[in-house]
Formats: structure tokens, sequence, C-alpha cells
């Protein structure tokens, strides 16, 4: 369908583009609206950590083919300070830049698979994944 | 390749092309299919077998449509593949009949060849079928989902049999974009006839309401079950202040009454309804 | 960035959202309806999200603290028109819009002011 591509994070304004390919992607795969709402709302949660805790990163969005269903993957990454206790991150409700702590562990509830690569100093790489059903 | 397995080959599709009537008998004899649809499928593999770059994907067509014919007249697997699989012991008569090396060893290479075919025609068949039950599965939920207006604003989901979690999805989304639809303020789901749910199901139902909620319309659970009461309750799951009723009309009265309408009169009186809107 | 119109009805103040929000536009929606609010005398504020795909963490809480902020201001706070895969999604966010009133559409939305004014005076 199409390639991998690569989407810089940088500005409010890059958030809403990502946004915007991820839906418009998600639609062409076939995932219904609500799968389409959830994957949209991850990739807007995650875009926007990579923004507020690392000054920005990038993602690759990808469309996976050839399984019985097709799935879209994102691969948020930035060059911040890392996260050092990914356990804690990822429980709900903890927050280092004063939002409602829902980032993380509420993106991980909206998507079908769930990846997080993060060590202090080391920038933080997060993989999602949403099949069509 | 090297010269000898070229002559080979080339012998064998010799015999192939030179032995098309017995062949095609033989090859009916062996497999039950009607003759003619061997036939299409003996000229796409002559012209398979002869063109220069050896493109099969017409023979494959041909395959894939007869595996999905086959599927949905009810033939197994096995016959489908077998079908394709027979013609190698056709061949091999007519190599044998020929008794050269060169034939023989060129029946070795085609045998491969017949092989792939008859897995791909084994691949097509499971394809098939899949399709068939997901498309089945998806007609399913469709007729399982019924929305029901109850009153002006109050709308009902009455679920029948048993619950999993993509149905339970669909007729959540299903009566939450009813709800924006009609404009309804009030909805009932009554799992009168639900005779078992799980944590995940017991987890939907409970979203649904709060998602209800969130748009601005209020749920109300009805009809649940003592066998049910007490799993929610051993499962842990909080209800929380998620309005419950015993039955269909208790809800409906319940939800009357919050969207301002009054009922007088004795329940076997005639009843008499009046809206208290302004 | 853009701005979003606030118009306003009688005692009313509508925001109807019909662009994909950055952070700084929502921010600054925020502040030019506490501004609003106060320069008008407005008595209520309908947010009208019918056109909105997406409510993610950060557009939830601005719900929240228009609501908050406009109560503090004496005047409710009413998002209308919310699609049913945003509120599924919220909910399977983890986020609940505390203190927010709901309503299904506009028109629902004005009836429900008008009732929590009758209700206070």
């Amino acid at each position: 369908m199409s390639a991998p591509r690569e989407l810089p994070i940088a500005t409010n304004g890059d958030v809403v583009v990502v946004r915007q390919q991820v839906r418009s992607l998600a639609a062409e795969i076939g995932l219904s609206l609500v799968d389409q709402t959830k994957i949209v709302t991850a990739a807007s949660e995650l875009a926007r950590n990579a923004l507020v805790h690392a000054g920005g990163g990038r993602v690759l969005i990808e469309v996976l083919e050839g399984g019985r269903r097709p799935g879209l993957r994102l691969v948020f990454s930035d060059d911040g300070p890392g996260i050092p206790d990914v356990d804690q991150a990822l429980t709900e409700g903890w927050s280092t830049a004063g939002g409602l702590g829902l980032g993380l562990s509420g993106s991980r509830r909206l998507v079908d698979e769930f990846d997080l690569v993060s060590a202090p100093g080391e920038g933080t790489r997060v993989t999602v994944t949403k099949w069509a059903r | 390749m090297t010269v000898p397995a070229e002559a080979a080959r080339r012998r064998i599709v010799d015999l192939f092309l030179s032995s098309e009537e017995r062949l095609l008998q033989r090859w009916t004899q062996l497999s039950g299919a009607s003759p003619g649809e061997l036939r299409d499928l003996y000229q796409a593999l002559r012209t398979a077998l002869s063109s220069e770059d050896g493109d099969f994907a017409d023979v494959r067509g041909l395959l894939a449509e007869l595996s999905r014919a086959r599927v949905r007249q009810g033939h197994t697997p096995s016959d489908t593949a077998r079908l394709v699989f027979s013609l190698k012991e056709a061949l091999y008569e007519v190599a044998e009949a020929d008794g050269g090396p060169e034939a023989l060893r060129g029946f070795v290479w085609f045998s491969r060849l017949v092989d792939d075919l008859g897995l791909y025609t084994f691949e097509s068949y499971t394809a098939a079928r899949e399709k068939i039950i997901i498309d089945q599965t998806e007609q399913l939920l469709e007729l399982s989902t019924p929305v029901v207006k109850l009153w002006e604003g109050i709308v009902a989901v009455p679920l029948v049999g048993t619950l999993d979690s993509a149905r339970t999805q669909v007729v959540m989304e299903k009566l939450l974009q009813t709800l924006v639809d009609t404009g309804s303020e009030h909805a009932v789901i009554d799992i009168t006839g639900v005779p078992a749910v799980d944590t995940q199901v017991a987890q939907h139902l409970l979203k649904t309401v709060v998602a209800a909620r969130l748009m601005g319309a209020e749920c109300v659970i009805s009809g649940i079950r003592p066998q049910i009461a007490h799993t929610i309750v051993t499962l842990g799951i909080e209800f929380g202040d998620i309005v419950t009723k015993a039955s269909l009309a208790d809800a409906l009265s319940y939800a009357l009454s919050r969207s301002g309408v009054e009922i007088t009169g004795a329940a076997r009186t005639r009843v008499a309804v009046r809206a208290e809107r302004a | 960035m853009e701005r979003v119109p606030i118009l306003k009805l009688g005692d009313i103040l509508i925001v109807s959202i019909q662009i994909d929000l950055d952070d700084q536009s929502v921010l600054a929606l925020q502040e030019d309806l506490a501004d609003m609010v106060v320069s008008s005398g407005a008595r209520g504020v309908i947010i009208d999200i019918t056109a909105v795909e997406i409510v993610d963490s950060f557009i939830g809480r601005m719900f929240s603290t228009i609501a908050a902020m406009t109560r503090m201001l004496d005047a409710e706070t009413v998002v209308v028109g919310m699609r049913p895969a945003v509120a599924i999604t919220l909910v399977e966010l983890g986020l609940s819009l505390g203190g927010v009133r709901t309503a299904l559409n506009l028109e629902k939305g004005v009836a429900m002011l008008e009732h929590v004014r009758g209700a206070a005076g």
C-alpha cells in the first residue's frame, strides 16, 4: 500500500500533522471508526509526550500487511533524557510534566500492542500497533 | 540448469503436450472432476509450459476460482487438492509408457510443479472458507443488534443469547450512535436474555454506560439474573453508581420519570400519560 | 495558530470547534473564554464538539479547566455533541471529565443551561 514514512515532532503543529496522517492511514486500511479514534488519540498522546519530555522527536508510521488482517504500527522515538523507571511511568496518574499522567498508561489501553524501551540518557522509544478487526 | 535436466524437462513437457486426450481422460477418471474443469486447467497449463517465462498466473487464477467453487459446493480440502495431485498419476503412466530416462527424470521435475499447484489450491481453499466464516460472523453481528425506541427520548437494546466481547462492542457502539441520531437522553440495556457474562463483557457494559454519560445520556441496565449478579460481585467488578432495575418495565418507568413523564393510575386501570415539558 | 471564534447568543457564549486544535490554540481558547465571560457577563458557555474527531487528555483537561473556571465566574459550561467513538476512547483512556456537564446536542445544551439557571434562581 505505502512505504513507511517518518514525520518530525518538533512543534505543536507537528502533533496535529501526525494525528491527521495516522487518521488517514487508519481509515485506508479499514480500521473501524472507534479503532481509528483510539489509535489517533494514542498517537496524539505519544507525540505530545515526545515534545514535552524530550523537546521533540519523530514518528515512523508503517502499514503492516501480509497477515490475516492489516495493521498500523507507530514508532515514536526521541533523544531526550529517557525514563529512569519504566514501570512507574506506566502507572496511572504518574506525571512529571504536570499533566494528568494518562499519556502512557492511557495510550497503552487504546492499542493492541504496546512496547516501551527507555533508559536514562538514551532517549525513549514507544512502539504501538493496532490491528483491523 | 544442466543440459540433461533441461532435456528431461523438455521431454516431459513434450509428452504432456502431445498426450492431451489420454491425459485428460485418465485425469478425469482419477480425480472424479468434471472434464470441462480439467480441460480449462489443461489449456492454462499448456500455455504456461509453452511460454518462455513460465508464467503460471493464469493457472493459479483458475485454481483459486475452482477452490472457491468447491468450498461452496461443500467439498473437503483434500478432495480439492487431490484433483490437482491426480494429474501426476495420469502423467506418470504416460512417462512410464515412454520408458526413456529423460521422461522419468523430467517427471520428477513436473511432479514438484504439481505439488506447488496442489498446495496453492489448498491455501486458496482455506482462504475462501475463512472469508465465508468472517462474512457470516459479520452478518450475525448485524442481525443480533436491534436498538429499539421505547418512547420519545428513550431507546433500548434487548440483548439475547451469549455475549462475547466483539458482539458486546458492536451493540454498544450502535446504541451510542442511536442516542445521537435520535437525540435520546435515556437508554435501557436489557440483559434478561443473557445467560452469563464474563469479566470482559461486564467491563464493556460498564464502559458503555460511562461513555453514554460523557455524551450527555443516561443508561439503565435491566434484567440482571441472580447468577449474573453473583458473577459480577464475585469477579469484583464495581458497578458503582450505575442504575440497575429488575425488569425492562421497571427500567422504562424509571426512564420515563427521569425524562419528566408522569404515569398516573394503578396498574390495572387505564394508564394516562402526561408530559411535563414546557 | 488558529483562534476559535466565540459567539454570543443572549447570555450564552457558544464555541463551536471546527478545526483540529493544536495545544497552543487550546490554551488560547481557554484564555479568550475567560475574558469573554467576564466582559460579556455571560451566565452559560456551550462548547460544541460535534465536528471534533478526537479528544485526547490535553483537550479533555481543557474542558475540565473551562468548566471550573467559568463556574468561578458564575457561569455554567456544557460540552455538547460528543461523538460515540470519542466517548468510547475517552473511557478507555481513563478520562472521566469530572465536573463537566454534557448534552447530546446544542439544543439540549441550551435547555440544560436554562434548567440549571431556573433551579438556581
